[in-house]
């Protein structure tokens, strides 16, 4: 058998190749002859246009054309398409391919200049004369909620969509329970960042009248369906080519962008190729960022630290426009329930327009937030009964002979929030062990007597994954033996290649390097939904491998006709078909393709055994194709799940504070992840570090700076402060726990986007326990720390707050001075 | 992210570079290792119409000199073959201590110490410790050649007073002479960034291990280096008598910084008195030919980072 099949830990085929600079991305199409697309900004966060001058950008040598909406018409004129309609969705905005009369925020596209070079279009753009009637802008999630500015006139209170979703009676559930506390949690935005932003090549044949557009997009499909109805085009003429794409993380599932609209649109117009490759100032004010929410808890307890009743009010800053939709608030208010079910439950989320960079889905998707919510509220029910927090969260956790569990929720695939299966008890115990949770206190009273503090946190979540509709997927055996796979999600650099390639080999028994997968291109494979929600394994992985068996069982039935033997007699080895057991009968699957297509032509050697007089025994009674069979030895199959299948896990970190500077340094970093099997333990574990550098990132580095005018003062990576390597933890500590998924062929679960889930609840709960001081909003900097242990008054180290322990001291929140940095409105 | 349009000149010579330079004066800019500039102008920050690249003219610029005086190095000498020197570390240790926290090594592969002295940059590591060291920097015109003292050299962020037809062609870092001892430490966000804090230092003892002069300059605290002299706190006191907490608190006195996105003003003047505690005591120490740190206290002594639960 293949040593590198399903569940093996097999090194990635895609890195030799992209490692070494052999990577084709969209930038890398086209041409001396490729015209050059850049595009005019808003300057402001909210103006109205009075007037678009071009004609200086026309005096420059090499400019082609610039395009302002007035240049538009029919379905390209009208607003960008609202992806996900929600009945709460009452205010929905989006904006157009090019501002239409009226920006929203700074970097809205206003014209499109078209020209030789990207240079030369760069000096364009700033010539062309736009006139502005700027008006005062909405920024922060409290000033949007005040509304006393508001972003559209006819959006009153600038709400989009008010949501509610109950089970039991929370509000008695609350106030009758034996304890009961309210917080407010606070997390700012961060954003996706992937190393590639966004990228656009389009070339229109008016020969064909085809279109082909080369695009960084997390779904190819998406993108042929928005751009063909924007551009009036039939489904058949569009092509849509992801080739290698630099990272995702959710940003590029968004579609159509403006420029996916204009770029296409333009080189329709010109009758050439153009091009437009989005730059890194241009990633951070025109494409989407993530996480900023507020969210108020009213949690009532028993003695024990059990939930009774749970009530959740979300603020949620959606930006300026909103074309996916509800997603984010929906996966905050849900899945902050995690490995938990209080006995009532009430979550009501305000999704808010401001005058900035929409917000769209990063890795999480508003878990992080809810998950942040959840878990300091155990942390804080943990130290007010004066209990362990793992103790508590154990006291809540859902058990594992409870499954499934339906919650009376919709998730955000618009079906109940029901879990599939799940072992939370399982990852408390193997957390323990990992951290060393039990020995904490040692180490702790170690480092205080040097001096030192460190301090411990944990965060657990619950994350639905792989939703549907549906994926499919091809497999076709070549006459050479060779596998072709293709799928029509698309690839950041998941090391979907691999991860495929070995369900193959395993479902079909060939080896692992004669599967060849293609993903994302219209071309081989032309249904498919897309790239998001860590659901390439589960959804494509599962098409895939219900394609593959259809192929194993069609080989079979054809090999059975050629070794005369029974199809149940036979298997297949390392490609080759043969009596079970016995070598000596082997026939290549290279050779059954052959066979599978009966030919009046031979191209080769191998085809002529397919031919008419090749001589093989022959049943003249019967056609060469069967009644109800198909030439050729491929299968397509499709994958549909009832719901999501439910993934979780749970993080411990151990980080020290400088008592002088207010560095904060993680000292440990340890997972316990659970996806259900492992398709790939080396790509999950990859897959868990790049998550947790994003939650580092979230946790101690990464603001959006905007100012009350709506600027955004960090937008370049020498202000907006991406974890390097020397700020991820050096090692991550990682265990896994394999509950299978009932709901799919494989039993898997996706593990996309778990290590960036619970990060900064466990940061903020490590520091909190290192200084003694609330920690409140994230992320936090050595300079915000440094100024809430002045208003905490604390110029000493302070002892430790774990619970059960002599030296518990912990200050009431409310007691405590207003620092600056939780007083004031929006972040400076 | 492109640059505006510019002319490309790759003079031969330093004479031909100062033509061009003469030619066109406000206009033209110096290319050297380009990590500041580069960038400046791929983000059209900067639009000069004319770009004069210097890195042809090695033989005339690329020499590391090193005296009894202290480290002369030309225009073309790139921070990291400064930073591995070993008779520079030798001769004027604190060079080297600063130059390990100059951006990344990709940086100092390409960066040039004299580049960043013309920058002026007040985050920048290079200004502070010429400024400390009283050091100067040669200019060069078709006018002619002068020598500028680092107090007179930098004159306000991003602004130094070379000429615009004025090329820097060396830098001179003079030894301390004595027994004397360096530091130097910052506080940065992430690894190899702009300090939200710097500090270096000059310590000169007598023999009887008492202060003679105590001097320090800061990054990231003020536009221009500026050197904060503490010898009269200190002078004829024994360093191990010195109360560095009370440096400290009389550095939160002497300094004026402003906040930005990374550290409040508050934060920037804490980590100031920080870093002078722990500074001017390691200094001293260097002086006193004791290893920095054997004779601290547990309570002062910097964290140990990168332990293991």
């Amino acid at each position: 058998m293949t040593t590198r099949g399903f569940g093996e830990p097999v090194k990635r085929v895609e890195d030799p190749r992209l490692v070494t600079g052999k990577g084709r991305y969209v930038d890398d199409i086209g041409d001396d002859r490729t015209l050059h697309a850049a595009f005019v900004r808003s300057p402001h966060a909210r103006a109205r246009i009075r007037d678009i001058d071009p004609f200086e950008a026309y005096e420059v040598d090499g400019v082609v054309a610039v395009y302002t909406w007035d240049d538009l018409a029919g379905p390209a004129a009208e607003p960008l398409p609202l992806l996900i309609p929600h009945p709460d969705l009452t205010h929905p905005r989006t904006g157009y391919a090019l501002a239409r009369d009226a920006v929203n925020h700074v970097g809205e596209a206003v014209a499109m200049v078209v020209a030789r070079d990207r240079y030369v279009a760069e000096d364009a753009v700033a010539l062309v004369k736009v006139d502005y009637e700027v008006l005062k802008p909405v920024v922060g999630l409290r000033k949007a909620a005040a509304a006393e500015e508001l972003v559209y006139d006819d959006v009153p209170g600038n709400a989009a969509a008010v949501s509610t979703q109950a089970y039991g009676d929370a509000a008695t559930a609350v106030a009758q329970a034996p304890h009961r506390l309210t917080f407010e949690w606070d997390i700012e935005r961060s954003a996706c960042m992937p190393m590639e932003g966004k990228g656009v090549h389009a070339r229109w044949d008016r020969h064909e009248e085809k279109l082909t557009l080369w695009t960084a997009t997390q779904t190819s499909t998406g993108v042929r369906g928005a751009v063909s109805a924007k551009l009036g085009l039939d489904l058949t003429q569009v092509d849509v080519v992801t080739p290698d794409v630099g990272g995702g993380f959710g940003v590029k599932i968004v579609h159509p962008w403006p420029e996916e609209i204009m770029v296409p649109w333009a080189s329709m117009r010109l009758g050439r190729d153009v091009k437009w490759t989005e730059d890194r100032r241009e990633h951070f004010v025109s494409s989407a960022h993530e996480r900023a929410q507020l969210l108020t808890v009213d949690v009532g307890f028993d003695d024990e630290g059990r939930v009774l009743g749970m009530e959740v009010d979300i603020l949620h800053d959606h930006g300026a426009y909103i074309p996916y939709g509800l997603i984010v608030p929906i996966n905050a208010s849900t899945q902050l329930l995690g490995p938990y079910k209080p006995d009532a439950y009430r979550v009501t989320f305000t999704s808010l327009y401001t005058n900035t960079v929409l917000v769209t889905p990063y890795r999480g998707a508003g878990r992080p937030q809810g998950v942040y919510a959840m878990e300091r509220t155990m942390d804080r029910i943990a130290q007010y009964l004066g209990k362990d927090r793992l103790a508590v969260r154990e006291a809540n956790f859902i058990q594992p002979d409870e499954f499934p569990v339906d919650f009376g929720l919709m998730f955000q695939d618009g079906r109940p929030l029901k879990y599939d299966s799940g072992n939370y008890p399982g990852l408390a115990d193997k957390l323990r062990a990992l951290v060393g949770w039990d020995e904490f206190e040692d180490f702790r009273a170690q480092a205080r007597s040097e001096g030192r503090r460190v301090g411990i946190g944990l965060g657990f979540y619950v994350e639905g994954t792989g939703p549907g509709p549906y994926e499919g997927g091809h497999v076709q055996v070549l006459t050479s033996g060779k596998v072709k796979v293709a799928t029509g999600i698309t690839s950041q650099g998941q090391g979907h290649q691999t991860a495929f390639a070995q369900i193959v080999a395993t479902e079909l028994g060939v080896p692992f390097e004669d599967v060849i997968v293609t993903t994302g291109d219209t071309r081989r494979f032309g249904y498919s939904v897309g790239t998001f929600a860590s659901r390439g394994a589960v959804m494509s992985g599962s098409a895939i491998a219900l394609a593959a068996r259809k192929v194993r069982d069609r080989t079979l039935r054809l090999a059975a006709d050629a070794l005369e033997a029974d199809p149940g007699d036979l298997e297949i080895v390392e490609g080759q078909v043969q009596v079970k057991g016995d070598p000596s009968t082997a026939v290549g699957i290279g050779t059954v393709a052959v066979l599978s297509n009966p030919l009046r032509y031979a191209f080769d050697e191998a085809s002529k055994a397919a031919t008419q007089f090749s001589g093989g025994p022959v049943d003249y009674s019967q056609p060469p194709i069967a009644p109800g069979d198909k030439p050729g030895l491929d299968e397509t199959d499709y994958y549909s799940p009832p719901a999501s299948t439910f993934a979780a896990g749970a993080h411990a970190v151990i980080v020290e504070t400088d008592p002088d500077t207010a560095e904060i340094h993680i000292l440990k970093y340890a997972v316990v992840h659970d996806c259900g099997r492992m398709v790939n333990p080396r790509i999950v574990e990859g897959q868990i570090h790049g998550g947790v550098a994003q939650g580092v990132g979230g946790a101690l580095y990464e603001v959006m700076a905007y100012d009350e005018a709506g600027q955004l003062a960090n937008a370049s990576f020498m202000d907006f402060l991406m974890p390097y390597v020397s700020e991820v933890p050096t090692s991550i500590e990682i265990d896994h726990l394999e509950t299978p998924s009932p709901l799919n062929p494989l039993g898997i679960k996706g593990a996309g986007e778990a290590g960036v889930i619970p990060t900064s609840a466990a940061i903020a709960a490590a520091i909190e326990d290192a200084e003694g001081i609330p920690i409140v909003r994230m992320p936090i900097s050595p300079s915000e720390l440094f100024d809430l242990r002045r208003a905490a008054a604390y110029p000493e180290p302070v002892v430790n707050t774990m619970p059960g322990t002599a030296s518990t001291r912990w200050v009431d929140p409310a007691s405590l001075p207003a620092a600056p940095t939780t007083e004031s409105e929006d972040r400076p | 992210m492109k640059t505006s349009k510019f002319t490309y000149h790759a003079p031969r010579t330093v004479a031909e570079a100062l033509d061009t330079l003469a030619e066109h004066s406000v206009d033209a800019k110096v290319l050297a290792g380009g990590q500041s500039l580069v960038p400046v102008m791929a983000m059209r920050l900067a639009a000069p119409a004319h770009l004069v690249d210097i890195n042809k003219l090695t033989p005339e610029l690329g020499d590391l000199e090193v005296t009894g005086d202290g480290v002369r190095i030309g225009a073309l000498v790139r921070h990291a073959r400064l930073e591995r020197d070993a008779d520079a570390a030798v001769r004027v240790p604190l060079v080297g201590q600063a130059l390990r926290h100059v951006a990344h090594p990709t940086i100092r592969n390409r960066g040039t110490t004299v580049g960043s002295l013309a920058h002026a940059d007040p985050s920048a590591e290079m200004p502070v410790v010429l400024a400390l060291l009283g050091g100067s920097v040669v200019a060069r015109s078709v006018r002619g050649e002068r020598t500028i003292d680092a107090a007179d050299f930098f004159v306000g962020p991003m602004e130094s007073v070379l000429g615009y037809d004025e090329l820097a062609v060396s830098a001179f870092f003079p030894a301390v002479p004595g027994r004397a001892g360096t530091a130097f430490d910052e506080i940065t966000r992430r690894h190899g960034d702009y300090a939200m804090c710097g500090l270096a230092v000059v310590a000169q003892l007598d023999e009887a291990d008492r202060f003679t002069s105590l001097r320090l300059a800061f990054v990231s605290v003020s536009d221009v280096p500026e050197v904060v002299d503490l010898t009269d706190d200190v002078a004829g006191t024994p360093y191990t008598d010195v109360d560095h907490a009370a440096l400290g608190d009389r550095v939160r006195e002497l300094v004026d910084p402003a906040g930005d996105l990374h550290a409040s003003a508050d934060f920037r003047r804490h980590l100031a008195a920080v870093l002078t505690q722990r500074l001017t005591r390691e200094a001293a120490e260097r002086a006193a030919g004791v290893a920095p740190g054997a004779a601290a206290t547990a309570g002062t002594a910097p964290t140990t980072r990168g332990g293991r639960a």
